[in-house]
Formats: C-alpha cells, sequence, structure tokens
C-alpha cells in the first residue's frame, strides 16, 4: 500500500503484502487464495460494502490470486454458480 | 573471447559446467551443499575406483587360478560395506534436509508477484500496489526473436519486458500457469519452481545485488518451450519505485 506525502517532505513508501498464514504453511498456497476469496465475500456479505476490516480479506485474494481466477470467480458468482456458500 | 561474462555469470555460457554466479541466499545454500557433497563424492569415488581396480587386477583369473571353492559369504566384510555407505548417506541427508526446509521457508515478504506460465510466454501480475488511483501491474514478457536482437544481447535469453524486483526485499513468488506445466527458473536466484494450472506454488526470493538475471523455462510445454525465458532484473528500492510509478 503506497502512503506519499507532500513534495516538501521525503516520500514513504510501504511494502504490504499478505503475511504468513499457519492454516497454509506449506508451497502449496491455492487454498490460502481461494479461502481469502470467500471470506472477502462472506464478510461483504455479513458486514456490508463498507466495513473497513473486511478490505484485508480483500488484499490478501488480490495479492495471491491470478485475475484470471478472480474474474472467472466473479462471473460465476453473477450467475449463481459460485460453488461455495457466501 | 573465452570469457564473455567476466563480470558477473549470470546468465548461461556455452560449456558451462559448473554454477552461474549467484544473487540470493537460496542459491548460496544450494551451491555450499552441492561444493560440501563434492568433497565426500571425491572420495568415495576414489575408493570404490581403487576397490574395483585393484580386485579386478589382483583376482584375475591368470594371475590368481585357484579360488576358494566355498566361499559363499563374507559376514564381517557385508557388514563393514553396508554400515560405511549407510553413515555417508546419513552425512549427505543431514545438511541437504536442513536446506530443503530452510529453502521452504517464507521470510516475511514485502511484496508478493504472480509469476503465470503460458504457451509460450509469461505474464507477471504485481497486485500489492492497488489504490482507488491506479489499477494493478500487469505485463507480459515474451522472448525477443533472434532478428530483432540489438548486438551483443543474448540469443533465446531476452526478453521485452523484464520482472523488475527491488534488491534486499523478501520477496513471494507464486507460481501458476494458464495452460499446460511450465516451471519457474533462474539458476542465479537458485529457484525453479514448476507451474501447474489450478495450482498456486509459493517461492521465497531476496535479490542480493542488483543485475540482470536469467533463467528459462524448465518444465516441457509445447513446441516452443525453448523460446519462453525469463529475465529478472534486480534494481535498488528508487529505481523501483521509479518503474512502479511509470507502469501504475
Amino acid at each position: 500500500m503506497a502512503e506519499q506525502e507532500e513534495q516538501e517532505t521525503p516520500q514513504r513508501f510501504t511494502f504490504g503484502t499478505v503475511g504468513f498464514d499457519a492454516r497454509f504453511p506449506n508451497t502449496n498456497q491455492t487454498k490460502h487464495c481461494f479461502q481469502s476469496y470467500i471470506d472477502y465475500h462472506r464478510c461483504i456479505n455479513a458486514k456490508g460494502e463498507d466495513f473497513v476490516p473486511c478490505k484485508q480479506f480483500w488484499h490478501a485474494f488480490q495479492s495471491l490470486c491470478p485475475s484470471e481466477w478472480v474474474e472467472r470467480w466473479d462471473e460465476q458468482r453473477d450467475n449463481g454458480n459460485f460453488p461455495v456458500d457466501l | 573471447m573465452l570469457f564473455l561474462n567476466q563480470i558477473m555469470n549470470d546468465a548461461p555460457s556455452s560449456w558451462g559446467l559448473y554454477f552461474q554466479d549467484g544473487a540470493s541466499p537460496s542459491y548460496v545454500g544450494i551451491t555450499h551443499l552441492n561444493d560440501y557433497l563434492m568433497f565426500y563424492l571425491t572420495f568415495v569415488f576414489i575408493g570404490v575406483i581403487y576397490g574395483i581396480i585393484k580386485t579386478a587386477y589382483q583376482y584375475n583369473s591368470s594371475t590368481y587360478p585357484i579360488s576358494n571353492k566355498y566361499a559363499t559369504h563374507g559376514s564381517i566384510v557385508e557388514f563393514v560395506w553396508t554400515l560405511i555407505p549407510a553413515l555417508v548417506l546419513i552425512l549427505v541427508a543431514l545438511p541437504s534436509f536442513k536446506l530443503l526446509y530452510l529453502l521452504d521457508e517464507v521470510q516475511k515478504p514485502s511484496m508478493t508477484v504472480k509469476c503465470l506460465g503460458r504457451q509460450w510466454y509469461w505474464s507477471y501480475e504485481l497486485n500489492d500496489f492497488v489504490t482507488d488511483e491506479n489499477e494493478a501491474i500487469a505485463f507480459d514478457s515474451y522472448m525477443v526473436p533472434e532478428e530483432d536482437l540489438e548486438e551483443g544481447t543474448l540469443r533465446q535469453l531476452e526478453v521485452d519486458n523484464r520482472l523488475v524486483l527491488p534488491i534486499d526485499t523478501n520477496i513471494r513468488l507464486i507460481l501458476s500457469s494458464g495452460d499446460v506445466i511450465h516451471s519457474w527458473a533462474v539458476p542465479s536466484l537458485g529457484i525453479k519452481c514448476d507451474c501447474i494450472p489450478g495450482r498456486l506454488n509459493q517461492v521465497s526470493l531476496k535479490i542480493d545485488r542488483e543485475g540482470v538475471f536469467y533463467g528459462q523455462c524448465s518444465e516441457l510445454c509445447g513446441v516452443l518451450h525453448a523460446s519462453m525465458p525469463i529475465v529478472v532484473q534486480g534494481v535498488s528500492l528508487e529505481d523501483f519505485l521509479a518503474w512502479l510509478e511509470e507502469n501504475s
């Protein structure tokens, strides 16, 4: 997430990405990506789209999941075909 | 002419037998293990070859025509030649497993990069920096064909869009594929990992120095399997931020 201050002061940049998740400690992160996607949508369905803590799941699946997977799942949700109950 | 890559050998060279030069902790681990094993392997090799040749010369039928009809086994020698290899294997396994698990560790990454193998090019996505103002960075990386190469650039290795990454930063690579199995390999960084469709493989990367590191697809994936190279450019943090600005 980029944070930039005014031109007068030195610019700051913060690196931030998904941290280590003990549920997925090994090389295979497929479930990590899928679970983050599910958790985000369950979170916004339960708490509303403006609920800020849901953003954490959004960042997780944005970082981990290939965009074509996300697009396919979004399409499935729109069509009512998504395999998991959200 | 023999010493083309005189500064740092980060690309394959003709008749190269040993590793390329390294730029990551994974590489250091791998080469140290290799050198350690090669040392003991030399002793074992010399010992075994000596044993074979000595036996063949000393006990051949012309110099040693009489043999013991009732010699069926030798317990002591069998015990010794089982025990010693077992000990050698333990000596080999201990550092090997240590390295194996160390390579598996993902060290608090600061950044995540997705590398997707396709037939026959790579797609890279950097989604950590997505905000409301900018989009995710995503680009394809095709090999530069020979007719478009500039003087002095590397055949079958150069690409149009390099993967630019900051040095001294813990990076998590997420590897996958859009079609068939590929493999993302950059020897200088000590990384090789299969890219399997429907699966996300995570590897850890930390580039120790600035430079341009070349690699090639390492899993047969069709006709142009040899023509989908990988180029990682390690740059300072300032240059990386400038590259981000340019591309987002």
